[in-house]
């Protein structure tokens, strides 16, 4: 009844367009590839006199977020605006499948990810001296895998807002919450039994361990476990994106 | 040899508590259809329903011989909602090369489109800067993508000025006489006399189907807006 469900270059024009979109926006992409090298530029200088490798325990923990919040944000007001303009309407009348329409996002938004990591990951270790023990190319997977996270739960929470001030306030509303819960404030093993079972079904906790297991005891295998995880936290929020996404409606 | 392309039966849509449309049947056949009636009669409805976009409680909407909505269609129908349905920060060549790549069409249909609808000189604008009748210009275009056999247009003149719109009439005369259908909703009743065939809606029904022509002689009144006017007031004596 839907239809393919996606066609390669239907995603693929989905995914071109959201990029020329955001080379368009100038001020957009410089926030995007900037800011994550200037907060964890403030992050390292904010541990400068203290001594200890806080650096070295937080920053991973950063290096996980950024990807993770910034997508969610980016794809929540940017799907709003689709469904809002009637660009999704139209989109939907035609041969779109809805998993050209999530993975075209999903692809645009990872590949900025990326490139955000490469940066920010540049900027840590080779100018603040972050010591990576794992390979550090295995960064950027993870970061990939948090962006495309990111982009899938702001995909999904795009569809229960009405209005972009309420897709922003998803952010504090799903993200505090998880960023809070990680383990970067408080060890998970140590919290109240309660909020650490929470933690174990929040992805940015896994987001965050697999960066901390990278850049401090490097068990690939480890790592590797911890993608997953955010993996098929970001394939379930697709599905379910993908259910809120309707040919028709009321 | 009158083939409709456009057949609905019975239809019903209920939105929240109101049944916008409460069991319309009508036809479209090749040619330029005027879908004519008040702000708020369901006209947006009932195009919602042909391209598949609304869901419906009971009744049949068909469309080229399909249910109105299945895919097969989904590269026959071009369809231009009342907001201009274009993405802001592209171009104009841009946003059509885009939807061009969505429905698999040749790239140079792209230019044919942003020629017949008069934005040659500002392809490679950005379509935030464009005027107001620019960029319902630009999403009309996209709709002539794929030369679809059957264009849905909800209010594509609002807001254009009268030389504007007399080429926007011409270029939906030629679209329908290479063989395709054009559904056009307004309000402006003078829009009523370039259309070939005319359906005045009210509260979600036809009130009047035929050529100008007919639905004045019908009512007697001298123009569309009197004989619609002579129909909502004094309902019933009409054909």
């Amino acid at each position: 009844m839907n239809g393919s469900l996606m066609t390669p270059r239907v995603t693929l024009a989905v995914a071109g367009r959201v990029l020329t979109q955001i080379r368009r926006d100038h001020r957009t992409l410089a926030m995007l590839l900037v800011v994550p090298c200037v907060l964890i530029t403030l992050l390292w200088w904010m541990f400068e006199d203290i001594p200890g490798d806080l650096f070295d325990r937080f920053g991973p923990g950063l290096l996980a977020m950024f990807p993770f919040v910034v997508m969610f944000l980016v794809t929540s007001v940017t799907t709003l605006r689709e469904r809002s303009s009637g660009t999704l309407e139209r989109l939907l009348t035609m041969p779109l499948g809805k998993l050209d329409f999530l993975l075209g996002y999903a692809i645009a938004f990872g590949l900025l990810a990326a490139a955000q990591s490469i940066l920010a990951v540049a900027v840590s270790v080779g100018l603040l001296g972050l010591d990576v023990q794992g390979p550090v190319w295995l960064l950027g997977v993870v970061a990939v895998a948090d962006a495309v996270l990111g982009t899938a739960l702001g995909l999904l929470v795009s569809a229960f807002a009405t209005t972009e001030f309420q897709a922003v306030q998803f952010m504090p509303a799903f993200v505090l919450p998880q960023i809070l819960l990680c383990g970067l404030f408080v060890p998970r093993e140590a919290m109240p039994d309660v909020l650490e079972a929470v933690s174990d079904v929040l992805p940015m906790s896994y987001a965050v361990d697999a960066m901390q297991e990278l850049v401090g005891a490097a068990d690939t295998a480890e790592v590797w476990r911890n993608v997953l995880v955010v993996a098929g936290f970001a394939l379930g929020a697709l599905a379910l994106g993908a259910a809120t996404l309707r040919r028709r409606t009321p | 040899m009158v083939k409709n392309v456009v057949e609905v039966r019975d239809l019903v849509v209920v939105r929240g508590e109101r049944e916008v449309l409460p069991g319309i049947s009508l036809d479209v056949s090749a040619g330029v259809t005027g879908l004519l009636g008040p702000s708020g009669c369901g006209k947006t409805t009932l195009m919602r329903c042909l391209v598949g976009a609304q869901r419906v409680r009971s009744g049949t909407a068909a469309v080229l011989g399909e249910r109105a909505g299945s895919p097969p269609l989904r590269t026959r129908i071009g369809y231009v909602t009342q907001a201009a349905s274009v993405y802001d920060d592209l171009t104009v060549a841009e946003n059509l090369a885009f939807f061009a790549r969505v429905l698999g069409v040749d790239r140079a249909q792209v230019d044919e489109a942003v020629a017949a609808v008069g934005l040659d000189d500002h392809r490679s604008q950005v379509v935030s800067r464009l005027s107001g009748g620019e960029r319902s210009r630009a999403s009309l275009a996209v709709a002539l993508l794929g030369t679809p056999d059957l264009l849905v247009l909800d209010e594509p003149t609002v807001g254009l000025d009268p030389v504007l719109r007399r080429d926007l009439w011409d270029l939906f005369h030629r679209i329908a006489d290479r063989g395709a259908a054009v559904l056009v909703s307004s309000h402006v009743m003078d829009e009523a006399e370039r259309c070939h065939r005319l359906l005045l809606m009210r509260e979600g029904r036809i009130i009047a189907d035929g050529s100008p022509d007919e639905v004045r002689r019908s009512t007697g009144a001298p123009d569309i807006e009197q004989a619609f006017l002579h129909l909502v007031e004094g309902r019933g004596d009409a054909a």
